[in-house]
């Protein structure tokens, strides 16, 4: 789901020769990515069967399963790094997911779309939910359930115990690092189980 | 042979068929295991013979998700069988009469043994792939731990990693069938001169149910009623009003009433079941369906494990695709979820397709594009890694056609 800049961004996030679990890994680009560049290894889960095949397609392995079911198929810390990479404003249970990716990797690497990033915030204040680049849906047909901010993840993460090792925001590629949660189209956190 | 059972077998032959052609380091070759009725013939047609497509027709082939332009693909029938291998209808070695309920009982593991000792016959060390559905499956799974070092992909299509209890069940009804049948003569039946077909109908017909899913069986037949034919028509035409039974109110005209009979066929399910149990009980063995059943209820890897599958799987290092459909109930993909888990514990390569297919069981021998795209994609992957097999001759020795 996330494009070329966010998954180099997020590849220099983990670990080289890392375990990783990415879930919503949606064609495998990041993985494949991680593979070849990082000496990765590990899984994607995705649901969609086109998604699946593609990853099959480009010798990443995926499990084809629902997140909204939870985690059962894999045991505490199996992982190095668990990958949600724009998936957790897909969930319906996004607060049980992000326990879950604490839960079965040692660190968590987490970003989705900040709606707290100021084109939106001036879109609300005229009224209208934002359609950007980022944010291509209307409010009536968007698979975006969970409409969080930057901000808003801090206090999921403290809420659960999470201990932040870092959080920053991601725009046109670069890190922000200063007012992430005004200047940032992507929120990041990596976090380990506190 | 030396069996599981600790037993053996002797002076046995196994009925194979090769399609596409043999690369030239010997690394292309595709081992395809079958389920309960089939056979070798898993592709191609016979020449000159109306309805002869193997039985993975649709999967294997020039140009299919197993593409026999790629691979050397090698069917097998499996000891025990009724299809050509050495099975229950053949001469005993040791006693000089038919075997019957004499032949030995035969495992998945010895299967797999006797498909070995195919491979280093025809020459080759090490399969790219093998691949099975169902009871197929099995032998596949069981390929990545009998003989991990000569399995570099398994392919398992809507399979577990053992029977549970309903499972049994349901083969033990089938069994009782043929064992109660006045012609079974316990399993010596061939002496006699007659066959216990009422036994196989009724097994092939609890089969067959749990081969569908419900919706599909009800799709397909619903309630509705047989046609009328000669015998069971009364010639009574439906009340002025009446409403049909069942089944789809806008088909409208055929409505008929019940026949009111508690031993013809009054419903178009009960006719398909007879006519698939009639046709079964003309060419299935009897001896043979016991013993694949068997073979189904004893497999169980993780038994010398403690249960624990994660520690039995822990010999497997061959890569795996591993598939279910979500309305297969007989082998539902909780099963197939068991193997991934369990493949996942020991940190291995495996990719799962949960296919949203309607029709049950049945499902992994039909046409999906959604299965059949991730078959090909996988199969895709394993060609890449090896040399093509040259200008292929398209099938080679039994005769098979494009």
């Amino acid at each position: 789901m996330s494009d070329a800049l966010i998954q180099q961004s997020i590849a220099r996030l983990v670990p080289k020769g890392a375990r990783v679990l990415d879930l919503g890994c949606g064609d495998g680009a990041l993985l494949d990515l991680l593979q070849r560049e990082r000496g990765c290894s590990g899984y994607g889960v995705e649901l969609d069967d086109a998604n699946v095949q593609a990853c099959v397609q480009r010798g990443v392995n995926v499990i084809q399963l629902n997140l909204d079911e939870g985690l059962t198929m894999f045991g505490d810390q199996s992982f190095d790094v668990v990958l949600q990479i724009d998936t957790l404003q897909h969930l319906r249970n996004a607060e049980v997911m992000l326990r879950e990716t604490a839960r079965v990797g040692r660190l968590g690497i987490v970003a989705f779309p900040n709606f707290a990033h100021w084109p939106n915030r001036l879109s609300v204040l005229l009224g209208r939910m934002p359609v950007t680049r980022r944010l291509p849906y209307q409010w009536y047909d968007t698979p975006n359930i969970r409409v969080g901010t930057h901000a808003d993840f801090s206090d999921l993460a403290g809420k659960n115990s999470l201990r932040i090792l870092d959080a920053f925001g991601l725009q046109e590629g670069r890190e922000v690092r200063w007012l992430p949660n005004l200047r940032a189209g992507t929120a990041v956190f990596k976090f380990e189980r506190g | 042979m030396p069996l599981q059972s600790g037993g053996s077998i002797r002076d046995y032959s196994l009925a194979f068929e090769t399609y596409g052609a043999l690369n030239a380091d010997r690394s292309n070759a595709v081992l395809i295991c079958h389920a309960l009725n089939a056979s070798h013939h898993v592709a191609g047609v016979y020449a000159g013979q109306d309805k002869s497509e193997g039985w993975w027709d649709n999967m294997i082939g020039p140009g299919k998700p197993v593409d026999t332009d790629r691979f050397f693909v090698i069917g097998v029938n499996n000891l025990g069988s009724c299809f050509g291998s050495t099975g229950p209808r053949d001469i005993n070695p040791d006693t000089g009469r038919v075997y019957g309920a004499d032949f030995p009982v035969v495992t998945v593991e010895d299967w797999v043994s006797a498909q070995a000792r195919l491979l280093d016959a025809l020459g080759i060390n090490q399969l790219a792939a093998v691949m099975g559905g169902s009871l197929g499956g099995m032998q596949a799974l069981s390929w990545t731990l009998q003989f991990p070092d000569r399995v570099h992909h398994a392919v398992v299509i809507a399979s577990a990693p053992n029977l549970t209890a309903e499972n049994i069940a349901f083969n033990e009804v089938a069994r009782r069938a043929i064992v109660t049948d006045p012609d079974f003569h316990a399993g010596h039946f061939y002496e006699h001169g007659v066959l216990p077909k009422r036994g196989l109908r009724i097994a092939r017909m609890v089969g067959h149910i749990t081969y569908l899913s419900d919706d599909v069986m009800n799709e397909k037949f619903g309630r509705t009623l047989k046609a009328p034919t000669l015998p069971a028509s009364r010639g009574s035409l439906p009340p002025e009003g009446a409403h049909p039974p069942g089944g789809d109110p806008a088909a409208g005209g055929a409505i008929r009433d019940y026949l009111y009979t508690t031993q013809d066929v009054e419903f178009q399910i009960e006719s398909y079941l007879r006519y698939q149990g009639d046709k079964f009980s003309e060419y299935f063995d009897a001896n043979t369906y016991l013993l694949i059943t068997r073979a189904l209820d004893y497999f169980d890897p993780a038994r010398r494990f403690g249960g624990d599958l994660s520690a039995a799987l822990a010999k497997a290092t061959s890569q795996f695709l591993v598939v279910s459909f979500t309305t297969d109930w007989r082998f539902s993909p909780k099963r197939s979820r068991e193997i991934v888990r369990a493949l996942v514990d020991n940190r291995r390569d495996v990719s799962y397709a949960e296919i949203d297919a309607p029709h049950g069981h049945d499902a992994f021998l039909l046409d999906d594009p959604r299965y059949m795209g991730v078959v090909r994609s996988y199969f895709e992957g394993i060609a890449a890694e090896r040399p093509s097999p040259g200008v292929a001759p398209e099938t080679t020795r039994a005769g098979a056609a494009p």
